[in-house]
């Protein structure tokens, strides 16, 4: 029964049929080929970029987090005297957990919104509407979310970088009350200018005066730093100060701070290239020269004026230099960069070391002398160095590219570059004049003279830093 | 009995306790101290601004001797913690009157 014949029909029966099928199925694919791959390659690349867009401006974010914690905790945990150390971390600190809930709650749509000139809008109040889909405007590659995330971090350290001023003699509920006003009064308003959509000064989508800011030279460094001065007129000086050497009771916990900022600092200003290409990178390498030839102009002007070279002055002026070049990191070629760099580490030694002192004022950790002044300094000389070859922000109607700054052939940049530090100035000093009185007649700003002489941490927290005990 | 009290650099401690074992003083308090006698101290620049720092870190050490012990004690510290410039410290003397062992209750000579 089962002779060769029959497993013969069988076989070519089964050849025919899969063949026929094939053929059937060829005939389906073959229109599917041409439109359908492409389409189906188009979307893929897409992906992929916006994965690895992605997957830098994530980590881009936790970078700028860890700048303020620890980073900035312990650069002015180091600072200021021993007993007053946690409080200082813990202003901080505290800013990243208020900040996170107030943008989540209104801040990132006053700022990122779309209102008017000035300021955002309340679309995206409680986060509505800001999901995966990426704002076009915005970041065209990445979801809103994560831009949303990484600006978070932006807000979250600007109000962190002026309680440098007002450090070791200002109450901890004070505190809280004026960064939840300043954060909603002036900071937001300065980021929908700068960076949001129909901003006065957003030179990336039209505004009236451009003001090139890549990553917050104005924004962040400019409103933070005066706020601070400000600040630090209206509290008044420290008790015994200038008689009484304060010194930092820990250098040590400073340096780390300082390497974590300048490490931190790459997301900061690498990450506000909003993608990963080759603007990223250009930023990147902007970011580390600054700071490098700030520690250079820094440590060279105090190994002059001083005799000696210290850390503290090191890394102050890496700071000095990262805040310098905040503004101009992604508009400026690496030898541009050097220069603002040098240029930011000597100006603000002086600041520091000479015109502090003559002036009197008791900017404690000199949060106006580094973020206000370099902030400022930055600010203008990205009107000086900013080139269309780095990064081609102007172009005219045909789409070809204008110049950006005085060394590209357009003057009237630095003009807008002022008008932008001048805006910031005026909202900074205006507003947290306002805020400061408004917190003082209902909360009190001060510590009283007891609590600032036993200390903040045991009388705003009821802590010690560091217990050695005396019993084993 | 009697106390003897020096402040010594620092940097002698390690020699003034090698001394002091080696004549057989058994027994001392080392304390870290700050002072200064007629010693300058030296200036520091914190922002900008000189500063002097005048307590100097220096070492305490006390101990109660019998009375015999004195003389040797005393030339033992001079001999290791001297270097001959000022800041060398002082070494002070002082009666004790009475010495008591916690262990055991002992007194006088027998508690040293």
């Amino acid at each position: 029964m089962f002779t060769g014949k029959f497993w013969i029909r069988w076989a070519l029966l089964l050849v025919f049929v899969s063949a026929a099928l094939q053929g059937a199925f060829s005939q389906a694919t073959a229109s599917d080929t041409q439109a359908d791959r492409i389409a189906k390659l188009e979307q893929a690349v897409a992906d992929a970029k916006g994965s690895a867009d992605n997957s830098w401006m994530l980590v881009s974010s936790a970078l700028v987090l860890m700048m303020t914690g620890p980073g900035l905790a312990l650069f002015y945990g180091g600072l200021v005297r021993k007993k007053n150390v946690l409080a200082t971390m813990m202003q901080s600190f505290a800013l990243m957990a208020l900040v996170t809930v107030l943008w989540a709650l209104i801040g990132y749509s006053l700022s990122f919104g779309s209102g008017n000139s000035f300021i955002g809008s309340l679309s995206h109040l409680f986060l509505r509407g800001v999901g995966a889909q990426p704002e076009a405007a915005y970041a065209a590659t990445i979801p809103q979310q994560t831009f949303m995330v990484y600006q978070l971090m932006f807000a979250i350290i600007t109000p962190a970088l002026i309680t440098g001023a007002f450090a070791e003699r200002m109450k901890f509920s004070a505190m809280v009350l004026f960064m939840v006003l300043w954060s909603v009064l002036v900071y937001d308003p300065m980021a929908h200018m700068v960076w949001g959509k129909g901003g006065l000064l957003n030179a990336a989508l039209g505004g009236h005066f451009p003001t090139l800011d890549f990553a917050g030279g104005t924004v962040v460094h400019v409103t933070s730093g005066v706020s601070a001065l400000v600040c630090a007129l209206y509290l008044g000086k420290r008790l015994g100060y200038p008689q009484e050497p304060m010194p930092p009771h820990s250098v040590v916990l400073s340096f780390i701070g300082a390497c974590l900022l300048w490490v931190g600092w790459f997301g900061f200003n690498a990450g506000s290239a909003l993608s990963a290409g080759s603007l990223a990178t250009s930023a990147f390498v902007a970011t580390h020269f600054g700071a490098a030839a700030a520690v250079v102009g820094w440590v060279g002007a105090e190994w002059l004026c001083n005799g000696k070279p210290s850390a503290l002055g090191a890394i102050s002026g890496a700071v000095a230099g990262l805040v310098a070049i905040t503004p101009a990191a992604g508009f400026v070629s690496p030898m541009s960069a050097l220069c603002i760099g040098l240029i930011a580490g000597v100006v603000c030694y002086l600041m520091v070391a000479r015109v502090k002192a003559r002036l009197g004022y008791d900017d404690s950790l000199d949060a106006f002398g580094v973020h206000g002044v370099g902030g400022t300094v930055g600010a203008l000389l990205t009107g000086v160095f900013a080139t269309s070859i780095v990064n081609p922000i102007f172009k005219d109607a045909q789409g070809n590219s204008l110049p950006s700054g005085l060394l590209d052939g357009n003057a009237g940049q630095l003009l807008n570059q002022f008008v932008g530090v001048a805006i910031a100035w005026g909202l900074a000093v205006v507003g947290t004049i306002v805020i400061l009185k408004l917190v003082d007649l209902t909360v009190g700003l001060r510590v009283s003279s007891d609590h600032e002489v036993q200390g903040l941490d045991l009388s705003q927290h009821g802590e010690e830093g560091y217990y050695f005990e005396v019993s084993a | 009995m009697t106390k003897v009290e020096a402040v010594i650099q620092t940097s002698k401690l390690e020699a003034v306790k090698i001394a002091l074992h080696d004549i057989g003083v058994e027994g001392m308090t080392v304390l870290e101290a700050r002072g200064h006698g007629r010693q300058k101290g030296h200036t520091e620049f914190y922002r900008g601004r000189e500063y002097t720092v005048d307590l100097l870190p220096k070492i305490k050490l006390e101990m109660v001797l019998a009375d015999d012990m004195v003389e040797r004690t005393v030339d033992a510290i001079m001999g290791a913690a001297r270097t001959g410039q000022i800041g060398d410290g002082k070494i002070f003397l002082s009666r004790v009157d009475e010495a008591i062992r916690i262990r055991n209750q002992e007194r006088g000579i027998a508690a040293l």
